[in-house]
This record gives structure tokens, sequence and C-alpha cells, in this order.
């Protein structure tokens, strides 16, 4: 990483709501440092906490122990008028995008700058600006409810961008959205980090959007963080049993093969180009059996991994864990349970 | 004849008295009643403003009046009526119990619009550091706006029932004539008359508040 200055700093923070049932534990004892222009994302399954994380940063949800420090500003100590002034620099797009639907696309641009004060005619031209950056000039003058999901998002993300924000926090951003149009949307928000050298927090539950844009990822769980690391660290070799659960969701069916020795081969970028499978059975001149094989373009390189059955013969299976060694390709047998 | 000059410059005094009671009336209550939703929503306790004991107190306050029945109500406040309008005859002097039953009516309508605008929305705006008033003026009511509309219109159509009623104790408008000409007098087309005029205006006012709801909002494209 090019930088290394802190923007958003939580420490042992936590969460806890009182409600009719008792105390909840949302959050608990949260350490996190995202650190200045990257794409940071937090994942974890649904009901984890990581939605009343990222409320935390921005003050949405005040956290009930710990502190949160964005910008160098200890959000707790400030007063309503410096929290809303420290919102101001703090982007934040949404699962259903919350735009105003009684203005238009350019009126809800608008909106953030007219709250700070910014005289109109300025607001007018600068949400025109971004309206441009996100690709819907032609749509300024349409209502929300004229446009389609991807477009909605496009004009929060405008929207949020609108005063100029260090931070872009994206709550479950294309969570509402189809496969095609969170490409679109990823690909914007990744172009907006390049640009304007935004720091981007990303909540999701999908590994995919994690892998497609992010630099670092913290994987939460159960209201505390299971692990963080850079993205491809994670992706190769997880370490907590909630980011392997993450990495192969396939889990289960494979499982289902268990009993046998099996073999799990990992593509960390450098061996892509190599038919690694197939020169390894030329060379024992024995076949394995393919359990599991989920290979991925990330920043354009290739990572993933493949899950093999050992042929029964010890040997053999031996002197394939041997060849991959050799060969520079990490690989670990695998018991039947941990896959 | 029913359809005297006299008579027909009496329903037209009928009219104007009518509507006079029931707009004003309207506006006045809407300087109660708009602010106590508000308050209503704001200090409920999902709301901006959490005060769960001012919101409980507000809450009640509005139930008692809205549960008292208007022709109640409308002699109950008589000796207020007399301190400020100086009598309890006629249509300025039902003014006072109408925007009393009103205002409490008002504020409930006015918070279920208020309840419909997403929280979504809201929690936008304070994502964007919006103050509380902020969120009151840009967002609950410009969103709330078409439900408001409607709520209006029922408002507006409600109060003027509860106007007819007055021409019991000596109110004025198309409900005084009604009662005195068709029910003291048994003159029943002049109360049939009446009856129909009163129903027209309400048809009217209805029409108008849906269709100005339904252009004010964007949300149907």
């Amino acid at each position: 990483m090019e930088q290394q200055k802190p923007i958003i700093e939580l420490k042992n923070m936590s969460k806890t709501f009182y409600g009719k049932n008792g105390e909840v534990h949302a959050l608990d004892g949260i350490d996190l440092t995202i650190y200045e222009g990257e794409i940071f994302g937090i994942i974890g399954m649904s009901g984890a906490g990581k939605s009343t994380l990222v409320r935390c940063i921005n003050f949405l949800e005040k956290p009930t122990g710990g502190e949160v420090v964005v910008a160098g500003q200890t959000m707790g100590s400030l007063s309503e008028k410096q929290l809303n002034e420290a919102r101001r620099k703090m982007g934040m797009i949404f699962q259903q995008f919350n735009l105003l639907m009684q203005r238009t696309a350019l009126k809800n641009v608008c909106f953030p700058m007219e709250i700070a004060g910014v005289p109109k005619a300025q607001a007018e031209s600068r949400a025109k600006e971004l309206l441009e950056l996100v690709g819907l000039s032609e749509r300024a003058d349409a209502y929300p409810a004229q446009l389609s999901g991807g477009q909605k998002q496009r004009v929060a993300i405008a929207r949020a961008l609108a005063t100029n924000p260090q931070v872009l926090l994206c709550d479950e951003a294309t969570s509402a959205l189809d496969p095609d149009t969170t490409r679109g949307v990823l690909a914007l928000l990744k172009e907006i980090n390049k640009k304007l050298g935004i720091t981007i927090v990303i909540i999701t539950h999908e590994m995919s959007v994690i892998e497609e844009i992010c630099t670092r990822v913290a994987i939460i769980d159960e209201s505390r963080i299971a692990e963080v690391g850079l993205t491809e660290d994670v992706f190769t070799s997880p370490q907590s049993a909630i980011g392997r659960r993450l990495v192969y969701p396939e889990d289960h069916t494979v499982q289902h093969f268990g009993g046998s020795r099996c073999c799990r081969i990992v593509f960390d970028g450098r061996s892509s180009f190599e038919p690694v499978i197939a020169n390894m059975v030329l060379e024992c001149r024995a076949p394995v059996n393919i359990l599991f094989a989920d290979t991925k373009n990330i920043d354009g390189q290739a990572f993933g991994q493949i899950i093999v059955q050992l042929p029964e013969d010890e040997l053999t299976a031996k002197r394939m864990l041997v060849y991959l060694k050799e060969h520079g390709i990490k690989a670990e047998e695998v018991a039947e349970h941990a896959v | 004849m029913l359809f005297s000059a006299q008579n027909l410059t009496m329903f037209g005094v009928g009219i104007l008295e009518t509507l006079y009671m029931t707009l004003v009336s309207t506006l006045m209550a809407y300087v109660i009643g708009l602010p106590l939703g508000l308050a209503l929503v704001l200090t409920d306790k999902d709301g901006i403003r959490p005060k769960t004991a001012v919101n409980k107190i507000l809450g009640a306050v509005v139930n008692i009046l809205r549960s008292i029945p208007f022709l109640i109500l409308l002699v109950m406040v008589m000796p207020l009526t007399r301190a400020i309008v100086g009598t309890t005859l006629g249509s300025t002097a039902v003014i006072v119990p109408l925007v009393i039953a009103a205002g409490p009516f008002i504020a409930r309508m006015v918070e279920s619009s208020i309840k419909e605008v997403d929280r979504g929305v809201i929690e936008a705006a304070q994502s964007m550091g919006a103050s509380t008033m902020q969120i009151v003026w840009k967002v609950m009511l410009p969103e709330a706006m078409p439900s408001l509309v409607v709520g209006a219109a029922i408002s507006v159509t409600t109060i003027l029932g509860y106007s007819a009623m007055s021409g019991i104790v000596g109110g004025g408008g198309l409900g005084n004539i009604a009662i005195t000409y068709g029910y003291n007098r048994n003159e029943q087309d002049i109360m049939l008359v009446a009856v129909i005029l009163l129903v027209l205006i309400v048809q009217v006012l209805q029409e108008v508040g849906m269709r100005l709801s339904k252009r004010k909002d964007k949300r149907i494209s």
C-alpha cells in the first residue's frame, strides 16, 4: 500500500442495544484501522453486526464503548453541531438508495449542499458535474421513480460526493442490484477512488464484491472481527472458520466426498498460466478427482482454489504433493471436514 | 317558493358562511395540528428526537380531545368562546370549538402522513449532517406532501361536517339552515337543498384535494 495514513480508527469499540429481550451485543471490542485512499471491505453473514459497524463510523449509531476517530477527530467528543460538520466529510450510500422521491436527480444531488448552505447556483453547477461523473447527466430532471436501480444508486453516489467527502461509506450498496448493474456500480466506485482519492468502506455479504474492488478486507462474525488482511491473502488462505466458510461457500457439497485424502491447491496469481493439474496428472500417471474448483480474477490476476481427491495409492498421492511443492504451488492436504 | 330571491340569498349566505367557518377553522387548526403532529413523530421512541414523556403527554391530550363528541365539546367550550369572540352565536363563534376539535384530529393526520416517509431517507439526511429542523423542512414535509394534501382534504371535509352540526346551537351556515327549516319548522324541501349543497361542497373539496395530491406526487411517473 502506498499510503499508510489512518483515516478511520475504531478502538475497542462496542455497541450494545438494550431492548425488550434484554441486552444485545451487536458489536464487541472492535479494533480496526482504515487507511487513507484504500477500498476497505467489511464482510459478514447477515446479523453479524456489519451494518451497525458502518453506522458507528458516522455516529448514526452511537457506540456504547470505545472510540471512533475519523480524520483525527474523536467522534464521541463532538457537539451536535460539530458532529453534523464531521458527517459532511463522510458520504454514505445505502442498499435501498434512499433518494428523496419528490426531488429530481439533480435536486437530490443538490440536497446535501443545501444542508451545508452552499449557494443554489453553485450547488446546481456542481450537481451537474457530479451527474456527469456518474454518467447520468441526461437524466438530471428525472425523478427517482423514473430511474432504474443502478441509475438510482449512481444518483446516490453523486449525492454522497457532493460535499467533497474524504470517506464514502457503502452499506450493502449493491445488494439490491443485479450482477451486471453491480459490476457497473463497483467499477464506478473504483474509478472514484482512483480519481478523487476517496477512502471507500464497503459493507457487504457478497464475497464477489470484496474480490472485485477491495484492497483489504475485515471479516466480521458474531459481533467481533474474525480476521483482517489483504484481500488476496484472505482469499488464498483464510485463517478463521468464518473466513473459510465465506471463501468456500460450497463447503457442504465437498464434505459429501469426505473419507479419502483430499488436497487443496491454491492459485495465487503466479501459477495461473500453467496447466497445473494436467501436468501433475501426466507426471504422476494417475488421475485425480476434482471436487471443487473456484478460480477468480482479482485485480487482473487469477486467484482461487481447486480441491482434488488424491489417488488411493499412498505413494502416488505423496508424489503429487511433492510435485506441487516443487513447482511452488501452495497445496495442502485437507481433512474431510476442514475443507 | 323554494327558489325565491329571499331563499336564494339565504342559501348564498349559507354557502359563504359554511366556507368561511370551514376554511378559517381548518387553517387555524393546522397552525396547532401541524406542529403537534410533527412533535408526535419527532418525540416518538423511534423518532429522531425521542422523548418518551413528552410524547406520552402530547398523545394523551390529543386522545382526550379527540374522544369528546363534537356536539358536547361545542357546549363545553362556550365560556371560552364567549371570552374570545364575545358571543356564542353565529359563524365566527363556532370557529373556536371547531379549532379545538380539529387541531388534534389534524395532528393525527399529520402524524400518520409524516410516518409514511421512509426511515432510510431520513437516515440518509442525517448521514449528510442535516439538523432536526432541516430534516423537518427539507425531508419530512416535502416527502410527505402528497399524503399531507390528502389528509388536508379529509380534514377540511370533516370540519365542514362539524360546522354543520353547530347549527344546533346557533352557529351559521348551511347546517343552521337545514336545522332551522328542516327540523324546527319542518320545511323539508329547504333542508334537502341545504344538504345537497353540503354534499356538493364536500365533493368539490375532496376532488380538488385528491387532484392536487396526485399532481404533487412524483413517485408515480
